[in-house]
């Protein structure tokens, strides 16, 4: 069984790949998921946002006692190698390049434009074979239109596509107006790939503190349909890769993946659950079904249940909607 | 070519010491720290000394550890240097003649500092060095940063060529703390200027099995003082040594010293004699006197042991006939200082031996410059008048008004020998605004980036928050000499408009000066604004007024309160130090240089303040108008009388002003002065909602500046409240009818947010609000300042004896006995202090480590430890670091001797006080506060029963009456003390069985002197002396305390559990026996938001890194296990607790996998103890075992 994909420039065995999440940035995980046949890694996300905060806040809690009172004129070694910045990350990409044999993909999360600069020049120089882009941002600024945010997001991917020369993907949110335009306007500024969708972390509300609570939920298959649709909507309609992302638990879903057009799919939560083990039976299980129903390769069936060969094209746009509701009545 | 550097001498002798040594023992001690804590960084970067090793550095738990190692290192024939200052160099006396009794080449290098008699004084002076002169070290002095670094350099070659080890000094703050552009000696000069073979020879004489010999034998009358004598020659050989050693040196480096060095007319009549800093502004003073024809000449004393007599007079004109010998030092009953005795006795004896080659000159002596004190021009005038008087004083003062024994001169305060070629620049500036770092970038900028030269100093107050700094900088053509503060700048910049109000800060403007105001009003609103003093020095000087609303800009360009980028652009726009596009673009590149390692975001925002500073400074149009009130009183009138003569004067920053006769001879001050000092340094404070507050009283517990407090009182009282005064209804069953309130002290409180952090209850309708809610001063400063008049005043103080002093919220109704301390924001350690003398105030004596609890706890002008209306409050004494606990010990035992005495006079007395009231007395149960109420009006009876009795007895019983009321002793310190430095008198007090209890404020490092790693400093942190982070667990002081079985032994942190806290110190003040309390304090030096530290602090505990536990041995004998755990297993990572906290964090930075193993170290460790706690707290003693505790107490 042929099952052999390219992503980002990049040959892989097979199309299931260990999304960004923990296991992909630790160098021994990263060995089991290698043992287990990951073909690739892909990791956490650089947020600028965190390096930014860290630094806010060590420079009031450091810098701003300094100086103060003749006796201790500082509080803390200053030890040459102390930065901060993007270097444990940097340096984690190193140690993951050492520790596997298979390509590694780095990702980032930029809030400003130097940081959407600086970082992916910084990642590629540390030996990262492709880039995620994670456009990981909401809007809640009511004097910033759609278009406003989508020209920020855009110039955002502009700039860290012309620092560097490695393949670039695009991990975008649900939360767009049009997401084939939007899709479009990315193929034109050269990037190779968008990854359908992140996963937001839902507020939850803690009714008797009267607090936010953060919450970490593991995807299951129901977060498939939303990706399915919208890969089957763009299969035909860009020429970019597309990777699935959010919602792959079992080998069906990787099917249902590639049937809608996805050129990969990525796995995190299924092994978290599982362990680093799952994903061999994904792959194991995808084989299975390709070779009892009779495909040699994946070409043969990616993309076949896009909204364009699709035999009910109607039922992945609007009228899916009005069809459930109505099945809702008529229950 | 030469190559130049400009930084501190501290910086400068540290390098030359780290590169000719191959082991440096150390322990902080101010001013020298900073040496130590380079030989560290010197060490973890590999750096390398000329030999190509890598000197290796170890802390000691004393300044006695580190000489013993010293010692030792050298006695096994390895280089060694050491640096110290003050009691640190007391504390190596006993090494030290050991050392140069066995003829071993050492060099230590001391930042010479006063010794804490009336009072501890972190500042500059000799009488640390005069103290050990005589014990066979040589002494070498710089005057300078560039000869200190010269003369440490001068002095390693020379030990090793003399086997007579060297104490090299220079002025502690004014020299070790000065920066200056100076010429940096290379390696290949050090390797030109020690002897291979002295370094050789030395390694030859080390200890060794495979050689052995005997050292350190005792003697016997036959032998001791002929072997004393045998070391004669090599003592004698010294100044040869070192002449020969400074001649190689000149040829290396073209800087040539002497012995004694002259200056001055070669016909000079009048000459001074004088040691390190002070001979700079001597030789500069006589430069200038002798310009305008003056016989006046200067000796500079390099080699001060051994003292060579033939070198001196050799150096003085032939033609002198008057000479004053200054002395930087003290000695009480001495016929004089030090070396004006020894000038005195050379000449003397070169006299009566026919080898003086002039007529025997009139010698007087002085006193100068001592702690620091400043000495300028216009004192050296001063002396050369002195010695031109016919009958001047023998003995004298210069820089102070001395007028109980009329020793000083008077001198002229405008005397200046500035060069006009000089830039000088004052800046004020507030602690946490960045001023003084940014000053420092200055000097840099100019010292390295051009052919200028540069000197900065900077003074700080004695207020760990919000002090006021003020840099000294000069700019000049040539290297400046001038080891004294500025008193007539051309630039003076105020970067704090408030200063205004309090201090005459264009005091040291020169007329014609540019001066540069941070203010938040327009420039054309601004000089209305500008209090009348301030404008009457602009219009009197004729000063160039510009301004900037650098807070605003700072904000704008996402600095937070960092005003020093702003002010800096400013300082280089209008200064003319530099081009403007010049100093842009050198303010750019050190920005990068400093702040690259921060972040780019912290490079980001500096360059936009730089930016917009220079598009909102603006000048200003000075109308002169000179109408308006004039600045009001520094304290009100109803101060008492003291506080007005006198601390008002030092609050003013006037101190300098006050004659001998204002103060206190033996160092005795009042009590109760903070709450004269209104400082108001918060730009937001709490403000509290009455409608959202559960009355838990928890902000209060916290606050570290006593500055939110809470009272209930009778409804009735409110009929005079002011308007905005606010209140509820109290909550408590117990006391119904009355009202509660929670108030702010506006002008006290410190905007550190761990009340509004600690606030558990919430606005319902606006989840983000709680029941106390931080709001802007200027919003509501006038109003909490009437408010709280009123709640002090106005509303009376709970009845203690109503109160149960054991629950939180109750205990917090309990009046505090300290307050408003200068204590960081946010501190950690003073929740602990308040809460004790909340407790136990009305009675309590402290006996206070040095350390940060004793400079928040006494540093002058005004002290926090408070009293009660009765005039009764804490009684409080720091004697020094190390001596602590036995030094709290003896008032334990002077307290029970006092309190025998009395007992044994009211048997005595009993038939004229009558047997039922004596009886009560000695019988009373004081162990509550009603009893103790009760015994105090017993005294008070006993007193009007024996007040008209004229026995001595009576008198007697007088005096010691109040003793029958139980005093409670605490030994109050921080973690430098009782784990390492004061452990073993700790040890020896707890094993007493006295009744003392011991509070350990325990920070896990040294924060008094700036975060050096103590043995209570955690695995996993970084600290100076630790940089890498600490390898190993801290001591476990608690669980050594237990084994004594009789100590009452407490770990608390309050941020996990006030209640526990308050119970502990309840307890162990209750049990009749030693006890100890080791309470987890926040520090600044964790790094971290101090606002969170009590929510830090549950996180700790949670981890299991601070295991809360009481162990009371009164449990023993009710058969329960005397150990009691008072936190749960752990069950939050250790490396969560470590995350929020840069002292770990900069370790995960750094290395990863060493943070990772340290973290699961850490986790291991915290196990590990949680289990051994758990088995011991589960052991029952059989009852036979009871501890027994000494008696001999007043309860």
């Amino acid at each position: 069984m042929n099952l052999e994909t390219t992503y980002l420039g990049l040959k892989l065995r097979h199309p299931i790949i260990p999304g960004a999440g923990p296991l992909a940035g630790d160098p021994h995980h990263a060995r089991q998921l290698e043992d287990c046949g990951a073909p690739c890694l892909i990791m956490n996300s650089l947020f600028e946002e965190q390096i930014v905060r860290e630094q806010r806040a060590a420079f009031a809690a450091i810098d701003e006692a300094e100086d103060s009172f003749a006796e201790a004129l500082s509080y803390l070694p200053e030890p040459e190698d102390y930065r901060l910045g993007p270097d444990d990350y940097l340096s984690r990409i190193t140690h993951l390049k050492s520790a596997v044999d298979i390509p590694v993909i780095a990702s980032v999360n930029g809030i400003s434009p130097d940081g959407w600069r600086e970082f992916p020049k910084l990642i590629a120089a540390a030996g990262a074979d492709a880039l995620e882009v994670n456009l990981y941002h909401l809007s809640a600024d009511k004097y910033e239109s759609s278009a406003e945010v989508e020209e920020r997001l855009i110039e955002s991917v502009r700039t860290a596509r012309e620092g560097i020369d490695i393949p670039i993907a695009v991990k975008l949110p649900p939360f767009f107006t049009s997401i084939p335009h939007f899709v479009s306007r990315l193929e034109k500024i050269g990037v190779q790939a968008v990854v359908l969708f992140n996963r937001f972390y839902q507020p939850d509300i803690d009714i008797e503190e009267l607090r936010a609570e953060p919450t970490l939920r593991l995807s299951d298959s129901s977060e498939l349909k939303l990706r399915l649709r919208w890969l089957a909507i763009l299969h035909g309609r860009t020429e970019l890769e597309m990777s699935l992302s959010g919602g792959i638990h079992t080998p069906a879903d990787v099917i249902k993946a590639l049937m809608a057009g996805a050129t990969t799919v990525q796995t995190v939560s299924g092994l978290l659950r599982y362990g680093p083990e799952h994903l061999r039976s994904l792959v194991d299980g995808m084989s299975d079904w390709l070779r009892d129903h009779d495909y040699d390769h994946l070409d043969q069936l990616r993309g076949c249940m896009s909204h364009r060969n699709s035999p009910d094209p109607e039922a992945i746009e609007r009228q899916n909607y009005a069809m459930i509701l109505h099945s809702w009545i008529a229950d | 070519m030469k190559k130049h550097a400009t930084l501190e001498a501290n910086e400068a002798v540290s390098s030359v010491a780290c590169r000719l040594s191959e082991t440096i023992a150390i322990y902080p001690i101010t001013p020298s720290s900073p040496m130590s804590e380079l030989a560290d960084v010197f060490e973890s970067r590999g750096q390398k000394n000329i030999w190509g090793a890598t000197p290796r550095v170890i802390e000691m738990q004393s300044e006695g550890g580190a000489s013993a190692v010293c010692h030792g290192t050298l006695q096994a024939g390895c280089l060694s240097t050491t640096f110290t200052s003050s009691q640190g160099l007391l504390l190596m006396i006993p090494a030290m003649y050991k050392i140069a009794g066995e003829l071993t080449p050492f060099v230590m290098h001391v930042a010479a500092r006063s010794l804490a008699t009336h009072a501890l004084s972190i500042f500059g002076d000799h009488q640390d060095v005069m103290a050990v002169r005589q014990t066979g070290f040589a002494l070498l002095a710089s005057a300078s940063v560039q000869e200190a670094q010269d003369m440490a350099a001068i002095a390693h070659a020379a030990t090793l060529s003399s086997r007579v080890p060297f104490l090299h000094f220079f002025d502690g703050f004014r020299t070790s703390h000065e920066v200056q552009k100076i010429e940096t000696v290379a390696d290949d000069v050090l390797r030109g200027l020690v002897n291979e073979q002295d370094r050789l020879d030395f390694y030859r004489r080390g200890l060794t099995p495979d050689a052995p010999t005997v050292r350190g034998t005792a003697m016997n009358p036959d032998a001791h003082f002929q072997a004393r004598e045998a070391c004669n020659l090599y003592h004698e050989a010294v100044p040869a040594k070192v002449q020969a050693t400074m001649d190689r040196f000149a040829k290396l480096t073209g800087r040539h010293y002497h012995l004694f060095d002259y200056t001055g007319a070669p016909d000079a009549e009048k000459v001074i004699i004088i040691m390190a800093s002070g001979g700079e502004t001597v030789d500069e003073t006589v430069k200038h006197l002798t310009a305008r024809g003056e016989k006046v000449g200067v000796v500079r004393v390099r080699l001060y042991r051994p003292f060579d007599q033939a070198a001196l007079l050799a150096a003085l004109p032939q033609t002198v006939k008057s000479i004053a010998v200054l002395d930087r030092t003290k000695e009480p009953g001495a016929p004089a200082e030090p070396l004006h005795l020894d000038v005195s006795s050379a000449l003397a004896e070169a006299n009566e031996t026919g080898q003086l080659p002039f007529p025997m000159p009139r010698i007087i002596g002085g006193r100068y410059g001592i702690s620091s004190k400043e000495f300028t021009p216009g004192m050296v005038k001063a002396v050369y008048d002195e010695l031109g008087k016919i009958s001047p004083k023998r003995r004298f003062t210069v820089g102070i008004e001395d007028d109980v024994t009329h020793l000083s001169l008077e001198y002229d305060r405008s005397f200046s020998i500035e060069s006009e070629e000089v830039v000088r620049a004052v800046f004020w500036g507030l602690g946490s605004d960045g001023t003084v770092g940014a000053n420092r970038n200055s000097i840099k900028i100019i010292g390295e980036e051009t052919d200028h030269f540069a000197q900065g100093y900077f003074v700080f107050d004695s207020k760990k928050s919000g002090g006021v700094t003020v840099s000294h900088l000069r700019f000049g053509p040539d290297r400046i000499r001038a080891p004294y503060l500025i008193s007539s700048a051309s630039f003076v910049a105020c970067h704090q408009f408030g200063f205004l109000e309090k201090y005459d800060v264009f005091d040291c403007a020169a007329p014609g000066a540019t001066i540069l105001l941070n203010a938040p009003y327009a420039p054309d609103k601004l000089w209305e604004k500008i209090p009348l003093e301030a404008r009457q020095a602009i219009v009197g000087k004729k000063l160039r007024v510009y301004t900037i609303n650098a807070f605003e800009v700072a904000r704008e360009a996402g600095m937070g309160g960092r005003i020093n980028t702003v002010m800096q652009t400013c300082f280089f726009a209008i200064s003319g130090v530099l081009s403007r596009d010049e100093a842009i673009q050198k303010i750019q590149d050190a920005i990068r240089k400093t702040y690259s390692k921060k972040g780019d975001e912290v490079v980001r925002r500096n360059f936009a303040a730089v930016d917009m500073s220079l598009q909102h400074l603006h000048e200003v149009p000075v109308p002169g108008t000179l109408e308006g009130e004039p600045r009001a009183a520094t304290v009100p009138d109803d101060a008492p009388d003291f506080v007005k003569r006198v601390t008002a004067v030092m609050m003013a920053g006037k101190g300098d002003l006050l004659p001998v006769s204002a103060f206190p001879p033996d160092g005795v001050w009042p009590t109760d002065t903070t709450r004269w000092e209104k400082r108001a340094i918060a730009r937001e404070i709490p403000a509290w909602d009455p409608d959202v507050c559960i009355q838990c009283n928890k902000c209060v517990l916290v606050c570290p500046h006593s500055a939110i407090r809470a009272k209930f009182y009778d409804n009735h009282h409110l009929g005079d409240a002011p308007g905005t005064f606010k209140s509820a209804d109290f909550k408590m069953r117990d006391f119904p009818g009355t009202s509660y309130t929670i108030q702010i002290a506006p002008e006290d409180c410190t905007g550190c947010k761990l009340c509004t952090q600690v606030c558990p209850a919430k606005n319902r309708q606006q989840p983000k609000l709680k029941a106390i809610n931080m709001t802007p001063l200027p919003e509501i400063r006038a109003a909490e300042v009437e408010n709280y008049e009123f709640f002090l005043n106005a509303l009376p103080d709970p009845d203690r004896s109503k109160l149960n002093h054991g629950e939180v919220k109750s205990s917090q109704f309990l009046r505090p006995l300290f307050e408003y301390s200068g204590a960081c924001a946010g501190c950690g350690e003073t929740p602990y202090i308040k809460l004790l003398t909340q407790l136990f105030g009305d009675r309590v004596l402290v006996a206070n480590a040095t350390g940060c609890s004793s400079i928040y706890g006494g540093n002058l002008p005004t002290t926090p430890y408070a009293k009660n209306s009765d005039g009764r409050g804490p009684a409080w004494a720091n004697s020094l670091f190390e001596d602590n606990a036995e030094f709290g010990f003896g008032m334990r035992f002077a307290v029970d001797q006092k309190n025998e005495a009395a007992r044994g006079l009211l048997a005595d007395l009993a038939p004229h006080i009558g047997d039922e009231l004596v009886r009560d007395l000695l019988e009373a149960d004081q162990s509550d506060e009603a009893g103790i109420e009760a015994q105090r009006a017993r005294v008070s009876a006993l007193k009007d029963k024996i007040a008209h009795c004229s026995s001595t007895k009576a008198g007697a019983l007088r005096l010691l009456a109040d003793y029958l009321v139980r005093k409670s002793v605490w030994i109050v310190g921080g973690d430098g003390w009782a784990y390492d430095i004061g452990y073993g008198g700790l040890d020896h007090v707890l094993a007493q069985g006295r009744d003392v209890n011991v509070l350990v404020l325990d920070t896990q490092v040294y924060s008094n002197t700036g975060g050096q790693a103590s043995k209570a400093t955690p695995i996993g942190a970084a600290a100076k002396f630790a940089a890498a982070g600490k390898g190993s667990a801290p001591k476990e002081l608690g669980l050594m305390a237990m084994q004594y079985g009789n100590v009452y032994v407490a770990r608390v942190a309050m941020g996990a559990k006030d209640s526990q806290v308050v119970k502990a110190m309840r307890e162990a003040e209750a049990w009749n026996g030693p006890s100890l309390i080791i309470a987890y304090s926040h520090c600044i030096a964790h790094g971290f938001d101090l606002s969170l530290g009590m929510d830090q602090q549950k996180l700790l505990v949670d981890s299991g890194l601070w295991t809360l536990f009481r162990y009371d041995p009164r449990r023993i004998s009710e058969g329960k296990p005397p150990l009691i755990l008072d936190s749960k297993e752990p069950k939050v990572k250790t490396a969560d607790f470590m995350r929020n906290e840069t002292r770990f964090r900069m370790i995960e930075k750094m290395n990863p996998q060493r943070f990772k193993d340290l973290a699961d170290q850490a986790q291991e460790s915290a196990k590990h103890r949680w289990k051994l706690l758990e088995q011991m707290a589960a052991i029952h003693f059989p009852e036979e075992t009871v501890v027994t505790t000494t008696p001999g107490n007043d309860a």
